[in-house]
């Protein structure tokens, strides 16, 4: 195929030349799937840590449920928001789909079971060492949310780029709820698909190291951030 | 250090917020469900413009098969709808979906094959002839099999020709007609393609065009308005505008005017 | 009411135990217990490994609730702190730990770090303020601890076993700072199995073996005299079963 040894040149020349429809996508990719992986952490995280903390009947079976959808087909949670995004869906009055609104919320779904379900182990085996200081300081567990996110939160930042990378790597719930429109809803991935489709090879290729890039940048730069809280903080 | 964590959870709510009400703003655009076909071959990419600056209004192109792009103006997802399966668009009015159908354009459907042409298609006086002579030497065919306007015609086809579509060398791909396109090319088989896909088509590899030209393989596309009364909130007046624009001659002309690599590629035919 | 010395608190209200029990997967580890410590007195939990002093430390101060009996203090509940045998610090600097604690029993911001500063002082570990906790030293953690608990002016304090992993140095350090404390008033409630440390603290003793509450005596008489053979075998140093 010819298109191996092109793809790498198209991906330069596509980033050298800040080919502007190529920012405009990866601008896009890169709101929806930050508001996304923001979202799903502020609600995922004290979920997490409310799973941790508290025992009630059916914890486990909601433990298990979480755990299950962090391999939810991202098709089927495509799926999901398009009825309910759609006219004839319980939320269609919000007019909502073929928007990055609806991307959003759908990368939210794939995300959210990753960060609650990933949060609600650091913070338990956190939890094991600090209960017994904490409870004698006076803490209410409610209280205790705050500082146990916190003091995990080197773990916790992986938690987020695993999301991150669930996010921005997706592809099939976005194209049903995004609809792949030309300037409006077209991202990285819904892109490369298209591009493929047209037998675009070289293109689709080049649009997936440029990807691969932003999503390698974004990790680089939270392994250093990491690295540093742990040779500050030991 | 709290106090910074509670600054980072008010930006991500705010960042949320401002992402929901981004959908809110009242700009004028249309939704319009369509086929790959149309998308992929860069026509959109050649009208719509001119059809913007004469009105203003921007329309959003949903490219997806036939059966979904019916689907999604059920639901009421779409203000207009643009497919290419007659039968299925008069259906649709019929159930009281649709209001008014007219035909906009036409293309053709060609068959694609491996360059040594195993079935010896190019050669056929029919397509029926060409389809019974591809089912006999058992050479692989690749379908869509995604409910599309091309797939819905490609097994019409095969029921004019008498063909059992079925057997190790019919292979359903459930996939648009590109995907289709370079999987026929990965295995060797022949391909049923709309001829706007196929010319804009970028990894042939061994594929050619084999057979062409029947009136059988007349490919219609039609536009249609869809009904008030069933889904009063979508935007009909604009639809309207854009139904009407591309039924004109101004549209017509912009619909014959668009080539790719020096092909014209639909052919306008509005009553 | 930073200077404990003082302020010497003798309306510390009375804690008693009255057949407190605990028992995990139906075996008992504890009690029942009955006892009740008065005033300001250093009182050292003795016995063996396994014996369950940790257990009462912890029903003690509310850490776990007993399973049958109950735990009260007569009139009020006063402040209360613990140190345990390992320091829990957060994953903060050694300043931010003690602010933080600050911060929990509603010291005004204003006040924190000051107020933080001088606990890190008063326990010698002003130099390292700003090293992250979790990397000091044994001794310097267990010091923290003393220090987080010292600005919460504990009127009761319990120590679990707070220098078994501790160098002499070290050892030296907490058994001086629990004598500041109990200068300025506070009750010590500290477990160990160390008979000399308890010789150099205890004003009186609660020995326990197997659960059970077994002696509660004066320190002299419990090391001159004991009543128990257990705990005359504990005291000379031979295994207790």
């Amino acid at each position: 195929m010819p298109s191996d040894t092109s793809a790498l040149n198209t991906a330069l020349s596509l980033i050298l030349g800040f080919d502007p429809a190529l920012m405009e996508i990866v601008a896009l990719s890169l709101r929806v799937s930050l508001a996304a992986v923001l979202m799903a952490a502020v609600i995922g995280l004290p979920l997490g840590a409310a799973l941790a903390l508290w025992r009630f009947p059916g914890r486990s079976v909601l433990v298990v449920a979480l755990n299950a959808l962090m391999g939810l087909p991202p098709v089927v949670a495509g799926l999901c928001v398009y009825l309910l995004l759609s006219r004839a869906g319980p939320l269609g009055e919000l007019g909502l789909l073929f928007t990055p609104t609806a991307m959003m919320v759908a990368q939210l779904v794939l995300v959210l079971p990753i960060i609650a379900a990933l949060a609600r182990q650091q913070v338990e085996e956190l939890h094991q060492e600090y209960r017994e200081q904490l409870t004698s300081l006076g803490l209410s567990r409610l209280r205790m949310i705050p500082t146990l996110l916190w003091d995990a939160r080197l773990g916790l930042v992986t938690v987020i780029l695993a999301g991150f990378g669930r996010a921005s790597a997706e592809v099939g719930a976005v194209m049903i709820v995004g609809g792949n429109i030309d300037g409006v809803t077209r991202m990285m991935t819904t892109a490369i698909v298209l591009e493929t489709s047209k037998g675009n090879l070289a293109l689709a290729l080049g649009l997936g190291i440029v990807l691969l890039g932003l999503v390698a940048l974004v990790n680089a730069a939270a392994y250093v951030v990491g690295e540093t809280a742990r040779r500050r903080l030991g | 250090m709290q106090h910074k964590a509670r600054i980072a959870l008010t930006a991500a709510g705010l960042m949320g917020l401002s992402m929901a009400a981004q959908a809110q703003d009242g700009e004028s655009y249309i939704t319009l469900a369509s086929t790959t076909s149309t998308e992929n071959s860069g026509l959109f990419g050649a009208i719509i413009p001119q059809f913007t600056d004469k009105t203003g209004i921007e329309v959003r192109v949903v490219a997806v098969g036939t059966g979904q792009a019916f689907e999604i103006a059920r639901r009421g997802d779409a203000d207009s709808l643009l497919v290419h399966d007659t039968a299925g668009e008069e259906t649709f009015v019929e159930e009281g979906y649709g209001t008014e159908r007219a035909n906009v354009m036409y293309n053709d459907f060609v068959l694609i094959g491996p360059d040594g042409d195993p079935a010896g298609i190019a050669d056929a006086d029919t397509v029926a002839e060409a389809m019974q002579l591809i089912a006999e030497s058992g050479a692989p065919f690749a379908s869509r099999g995604d409910d599309s306007g091309t797939n819905r015609a490609e097994l019409r086809l095969w029921d004019a020709a008498n063909v059992e579509a079925e057997g190790d060398w019919y292979r359903e791909l459930g996939s648009g007609m590109g995907p289709t396109l370079n999987t026929a090319a990965g295995m060797d088989a022949y391909v049923m393609s709309d001829r706007a896909t196929w010319v804009a088509f970028d990894n042939p590899q061994n594929l050619e065009l084999l057979f062409e030209g029947d009136d059988a393989l007349f490919n219609q596309y039609g536009s249609i308005l869809i009904s008030e009364e069933e889904h009063p909130h979508l935007k009909h007046d604009l639809a309207e505008q854009w139904h009407q624009w591309l039924l004109s001659d101004e549209g017509q002309q912009a619909i014959g005017e668009f080539e790719v690599k020096g092909q014209q590629l639909f052919f306008p035919n509005a009553d | 009411m930073n200077d404990m010395t003082t302020h010497i608190m003798t309306d510390t209200p009375p804690l008693s135990l009255e057949g407190v029990t605990f028992t995990h997967r139906g075996q008992r580890l504890l009690g029942p217990v009955d006892l009740r410590l008065t005033g300001c007195r250093r009182t050292l939990v003795m016995g063996p490994n396994g014996s369950g002093k940790s257990l009462m430390m912890r029903l003690a101060h509310g850490l776990l609730a007993p399973t049958r009996g109950e735990v009260c203090w007569e009139g009020r509940t006063p402040r209360q702190a613990m140190v345990f045998q390992r320091p829990v610090l957060l994953k903060r600097s050694a300043l931010a730990n003690l602010v933080y604690a600050l911060a929990v029993n509603g010291t005004p911001r204003r006040r924190r770090k000051a107020h933080a500063r001088e606990a890190l002082e008063r326990f010698g570990l002003g130099p390292l303020e700003r090293r992250p906790a979790r990397v000091l030293s044994g001794g310097e953690q267990q010091r923290l601890a003393l220090a987080r608990a010292w600005l919460l002016e504990p009127e009761v304090l319990f120590l679990d076993e707070p220098t078994s992993a501790l160098d002499p140095a070290a050892i030296l350090a907490v058994e001086r700072s629990v004598q500041e404390f109990h200068a300025g008033g506070t009750r010590i409630l500290m477990s160990s199995h160390d008979l000399n440390q308890a010789r150099r603290l205890a004003d009186e003793v609660l020995f326990l073996n197997a659960g059970r509450l077994i002696e509660h005596t004066d320190a002299a008489t419990f090391f001159t005299a004991p009543a128990s053979r257990e705990a005359r075998a504990f005291i000379r140093g031979e295994l207790v079963l």
